[in-house]
Order: C-alpha cells, then sequence, then structure tokens
C-alpha cells in the first residue's frame, strides 16, 4: 500500500504531460475533424445559437469530402509507397554496414557508431538543404552526370524537385534509424552459431541467409518500423525537394492548416494518417510476434 | 592407413606455440580422446583438424587426403561444439535437417532421415519444439544427432559434456559410446576430465604444453604411465622423488627423499644414480595397524596425517618418519562406518614392489 503512492509520484507526472499534451490535443484534433470551418479560417464555434435554443454545431461533411474525393485517398497511398521504398532502400543500405560494424573488432565499433549519428549533431533541414545543392541543376556531380550522359545522346536529366529527389531525402535522412537498430540486434549474434553452420556445410551466403538474417529480422522490423512510419508524414522533404510532383501526404495536411486554413479538413486528414500508421505498426507487431512463435 | 594422420603439426600465436610438432595416427572406427589440462593445445588442435585453424607447420590428411587449404564446409568433418550451438529459430527437426539441407537431399528424404536421427538419440516426438525448450542433456543429442546425420568420416567434439550435472554426465557417457559403436563413426573428443576419458576412449592422448606426452588404451595410460606429468595427470597417484641406488637383473633399488631405500621393478635398465620419481597408485598402498613383513614387499610405519572421505573409498595421507607423504586408498566397505583411522593414527603401509614404476626425469 504504501509503496503506491510512491509509484504514483515517479509516473503521475510523465502521465499528466502525456495527458495534456497528446491525449488532449488528439481528442481536440477528433472534435475539430466533425466541427465546421470558421468564417476566416480555423474552426467555427462548437455552439451554436438558434431558435430551439444551443446545439453542437457538429457535421460529419468534411469525411464525406475527404471520402468522395480520390485525390486524396491516392495521395495517402503515395506517401505510402515512397515510405516504403524509403524504408527497403534504409534496409538494402544499411544492412552490410551494421554488418561490417558488428564484425568488426570491438575497438573500432563504438567511433564507427559515432560516425552514424554524427549527422544528427547538425540540424536537419541544413542536411535537405544540402541536398538541394547537391542535386541542382549547377552542381558538380549533376554536371558530371549530364555530361556523361551527353556522350551517348542523352538528354540532360533534372534530378532536384522530383519524387527521386524526395526518396533520396527521406533515405538520406532515415539511415541512421534503420543502422542503430539492425547493429544493436547483429551485435548480439552468438559466432559459434556461424561456425556450427560452416561446418555442417554452409557457404558463406548459405549461412548469411539461413542464420544470419532470420536471426536479425527483430532488428529489420524495428528499423523498419522507424523508418516508415516518419516517413508516411513527412512534409518538410517533400516541401524542399519535391517540387509539384513529390508532395505527400504531409504537405497536404501542411497547406490545409496553413494556406487554406480549414481545420477541420485537416484534421480529418490527420486523423485518417495516424490511424493508417497505427494500423500498419500494430499489424506489423502482430506479425512480428507470430513469427516469434 | 589410418584414417586421419597429424604429422608434425604446429601452431603458434606470437610467442605462444599452442601445439607443438604433434603427430598422431587416429584410426577408423575408434573413439579417440585428446586429454589434457586447459590450455594444453587440445582445442587448437580439434580446430585444425576441422578446417577453422591451419598449422603455421606439418600436415593434416583425411583417408590420405591433405586436408590443406580445404574450407571446413566441405570437410567430412564435423563437430559437437561445447555451447552445442543449435540454431535458436529453427526447431530441433529443422536443426537436424540443416546438413542435409546444405547439399540438396529432396525433402522426403530429410524427414525420413530426421525421423531416424531423432530415434537413434531417443528424442522422438520432440521433432517439433525449439531449443530453448530443451534441458541440457537434451540439446547435447540434438547437437550430436545433427552432426553424425550425413555421416561425417569424422566427428569431432569439443568437451560436450561439460555443461551437464555429475549424474547426467554418466548416462550420457553411455550413451555416447553405445551410439559409437552402433554407428561406427570415428569420434576424436575432447576433454580436460580424466575419468571421462578413461570411461569413454579407446585410445586416449594426453597433452600438456602442446606436446602429446602419451598415447595409449587407458589402461595402460592408467597403469604405465610415461612420465611424471601423465602419472599425476590420470587419477591419484603418489609422486615419490628419488634416485636409482643399484640394479639388479629384474628389480632396483631406489632411495626415496624422506623415505628410505624400496625395491621396485627395473623396467627401463636405469643406471645407478638416476633422478626420478616413483609413480605409485594409492589403490596399490596396502594400509593396516600392522603389516606382515615379505619378500618383496616394502613396509613402513608412519602417523596417519589427513584423510579424503570420497563416499565409497577414503584416501589416507600418511606421514612417515623421513617427512614423506604416502596416500593409501580404502574402501569402505565396511557398512555404516566413514574410515577406519583417525589422524594422529599409528598405522603401516606397503606396497609390492612391482605397485609402481619408476620414472626417470
Amino acid at each position: 500500500m504504501e509503496k503506491l503512492w510512491r509509484k504514483w509520484l515517479i509516473g503521475g507526472p510523465p502521465l499528466v504531460y502525456l495527458v495534456v499534451f497528446f491525449a488532449i490535443p488528439t481528442l481536440i484534433m477528433v472534435v475539430a475533424s466533425f466541427r465546421n470551418p470558421g468564417e476566416f479560417g480555423g474552426l467555427a464555434p462548437l455552439l451554436f445559437r438558434d431558435e430551439t435554443g444551443r446545439h453542437l454545431d457538429l457535421t460529419v461533411e468534411n469525411y464525406v469530402r475527404f471520402f468522395s474525393d480520390a485525390l486524396y485517398l491516392r495521395l495517402f497511398f503515395k506517401s505510402l509507397l515512397y515510405a516504403a521504398i524509403t524504408a527497403l532502400t534504409c534496409l538494402i543500405v544499411s544492412y552490410p554496414l551494421a554488418l561490417l560494424i558488428a564484425r568488426s573488432p570491438k575497438k573500432y565499433r563504438d567511433i564507427m557508431v559515432l560516425l552514424v549519428i554524427l549527422p544528427f549533431w547538425s540540424n536537419f533541414l541544413i542536411r535537405v538543404y544540402a541536398w538541394i545543392i547537391i542535386l541542382g541543376p549547377q552542381s558538380v556531380f549533376v554536371g558530371a552526370l549530364n555530361g556523361f550522359l551527353g556522350f551517348f545522346g542523352v538528354e540532360p536529366i533534372t534530378l532536384l524537385y522530383s519524387p527521386f529527389a524526395v526518396l533520396v531525402g527521406m533515405v538520406y535522412v532515415h539511415l541512421p534509424f534503420m543502422v542503430l537498430p539492425l547493429y544493436a540486434n547483429l551485435e548480439k549474434h552468438d559466432p559459434a552459431l556461424l561456425d556450427a553452420a560452416q561446418d555442417l556445410g554452409a557457404s558463406s551466403w548459405q549461412r548469411f541467409w539461413r542464420v544470419t538474417f532470420p536471426l536479425s529480422l527483430p532488428g529489420v522490423y524495428a528499423g523498419s518500423a522507424l523508418v516508415f512510419i516518419p516517413a508516411f508524414g513527412m512534409f518538410a522533404i517533400p516541401d524542399l525537394l519535391g517540387g509539384t510532383e513529390g508532395i505527400m501526404i504531409g504537405n497536404v495536411i501542411k497547406q490545409q492548416f496553413l494556406d487554406s486554413r480549414d481545420w477541420p479538413f485537416g484534421s480529418v486528414l490527420s486523423i485518417v494518417l495516424t490511424a493508417m500508421a497505427v494500423l500498419l505498426a500494430a499489424a506489423g507487431a502482430w506479425y512480428a510476434r507470430r513469427a516469434r512463435e | 592407413m589410418a584414417l586421419l594422420e597429424i604429422r608434425n603439426v604446429t601452431r603458434r600465436f606470437g610467442e605462444f606455440t599452442a601445439v607443438d610438432d604433434v603427430s598422431l595416427d587416429i584410426e577408423a572406427g575408434e573413439f579417440f580422446t585428446l586429454l589434457g589440462p586447459s590450455g594444453c593445445g587440445k582445442t587448437t588442435l580439434l580446430r585444425m583438424i576441422a578446417g577453422f585453424d591451419a598449422p603455421d607447420a606439418g600436415r593434416i590428411a583425411l583417408d590420405g587426403r591433405n586436408m590443406s587449404g580445404i574450407a571446413p564446409e566441405r570437410r567430412s568433418i564435423h563437430t559437437v561444439f561445447q555451447s552445442y550451438a543449435l540454431f535458436p529459430h529453427m526447431t530441433v527437426a529443422d536443426n537436424i535437417a540443416f546438413p542435409l539441407r546444405m547439399s540438396q537431399v529432396t525433402p522426403q528424404q530429410i524427414a525420413r532421415r530426421v525421423e531416424e536421427a531423432l530415434e537413434d538419440v531417443r528424442l522422438t516426438g520432440m521433432g517439433k519444439r525449439y531449443p530453448n525448450e530443451l534441458s541440457g542433456g537434451q540439446k547435447q543429442r540434438v547437437a550430436v544427432a545433427r552432426a553424425l546425420i550425413n555421416r561425417p568420416k569424422l566427428l569431432l567434439l569439443d568437451e560436450p559434456l561439460a555443461a551437464l550435472d555429475a549424474k547426467l554426465k554418466e548416462s550420457v557417457q553411455l550413451e555416447l559410446i553405445g551410439l559409437q559403436r552402433e554407428i561406427g563413426i570415428t569420434f576424436v573428443y575432447v576433454t580436460h576430465d580424466q575419468s571421462e576419458a578413461l570411461a569413454l576412449a579407446h585410445r586416449i592422448a594426453v597433452m600438456n604444453h602442446g606436446r602429446v606426452e602419451q598415447v595409449d588404451e587407458p589402461s595402460k595410460i592408467y597403469g604405465f604411465p610415461k612420465n611424471r606429468f601423465v602419472a599425476d595427470f590420470i587419477g591419484q597417484c603418489n609422486l615419490l622423488d628419488g634416485e636409482v641406488k643399484s640394479v639388479d637383473t629384474e628389480r632396483m633399488t631406489l632411495s626415496l627423499t624422506g623415505l628410505g631405500d624400496v625395491e621396485a621393478i627395473n623396467a627401463e635398465n636405469d643406471a645407478a644414480g638416476t633422478k626420478g620419481v616413483l609413480a605409485l597408485r594409492p589403490e596399490k598402498v596396502a594400509i593396516a595397524r600392522a603389516l606382515p613383513a615379505q619378500t618383496g614387499f616394502n613396509r613402513f610405519a608412519g602417523r596417519v596425517f589427513d584423510f579424503l572421505y570420497l563416499g565409497d573409498v577414503t584416501v589416507y595421507i600418511v606421514e612417515l618418519p623421513g617427512g614423506a607423504r604416502v596416500e593409501a586408498l580404502l574402501p569402505n566397505s565396511a557398512a555404516g562406518r566413514a574410515r577406519f583411522f583417525e589422524p594422529g593414527d599409528e598405522v603401516q603401509v606397503g606396497w609390492r614392489y612391482d605397485a609402481g614404476h619408476f620414472l626417470n626425469d
């Protein structure tokens, strides 16, 4: 009994924090999605007065609008696709790197992990701006590329302000989130298992595919979730690198809130986004748990 | 031609010589044991046989074929590791089937052979379990089944029973002996437990500091150790320092420190003055309040200094007037009594002249 108040003392403040800054805002947003937009933007008053008295001004109009226009659904699936491509590319690029770090002598591992994390010491946006320069038409890289293609008579290509640039930016920004969980998992693998596999006749590909990779799946899932879910809702990178072709659902949400000032509709989009992300995460967790049994 | 020929194999790690000019012949079908204390080179030698390490000098040949440069996965040699190294993400059946899957055997064949393998190690019905659901003894059996399923020419076992408790060890040892005889595959077994080696092996190679001290059947290793190290390492042994005093055709007289003159058997015609040690097993030393005097029987009076109660027997440490201590073993055959002699008791110890033998240094 006496321990209980101590648990509340420790757990209480974070709980209050989460309720005030997470649960309540989410609730506000859910309610907002059923409200009407205000005359000059924002939200219309929740209660209104008419002959019969005071009523709640709620509507499902926003949801109807969302589902009746195929544009928004298409945009959601496009964002899903971009997030999936980002996660897959991150996995393919990160896996060899994580494997390398995990198999390096202990004294080098910490430095290598530090190098992976180092980009976080600088500002996220500035790193994205760097890509504007690298992929821009005046960059040395693009110039060389186009010169090379020119030899084959190929028209110069623009890399910036395209879905390609968005994907490059998203993969770049999310790489450490894939490397670290993979490395944490791979580092714990028992080297005796690979010795045993080799002893029993496995070639080096077979050792990877049948021992290392299956054992690394929890790390793969964790890394994929850490990349996919943020990438799904990204808007800064599509905004800076994507041009018109590269927009994702995050951009539309931002536009609804800040430009169109249609908060209720923006809320609908946000809720659908959150719901999709939660469903996917739950499905992934369920699948991962099943695979382990 | 022996199945496995090890010729002048040496392996160094910087300044340290792990395996020093070792040569061994291991015959097909035998249960061969490498026995020695930690650091004697037995595991390094095993790894070189398996292919995980290469000798700096010498050669290893299997069935006449030099193994140098052949990767572990291409040798018909499998290993049972000390930690078993079962794949935690695969079922018992998948673990056992692993070597077969590496060499393209059809799925029906695999299923059938896995069933047979499970029967061989008495684990029928456990195919769908995962390694983390098994006991230590069961894991060990899966590891053995997995290594034997595609009938390699040689099975290497690296202290596989180290993690098991004493009772379980005994029963698993018997199973291993039975399995080896039944399947007929050559076993090379590494251990530091000398009683295990004596129980299991057809032949033992005793190793120390990278060298092979003696290779022989267990009873010869025990009964006729070639040098001080082997005598001391195997079983309990009295090692009484001294030198040869005089030599006859069949017998010789030794002058032992702290003890005096004893009669011993003349096995190697050592010259008078040769220094060495008399290796004498405690079970060959009689101990009583009074022993009858006989020819060819060395008898001394002394005082019990201490004892070691081992349940079935007691080892008495008797201090002789000269200062030497001799261990004598007495079975505790009388039910109920823990021991016959107390520390401080005056006793006599004695042994036949051919009970021990002299090892020159």
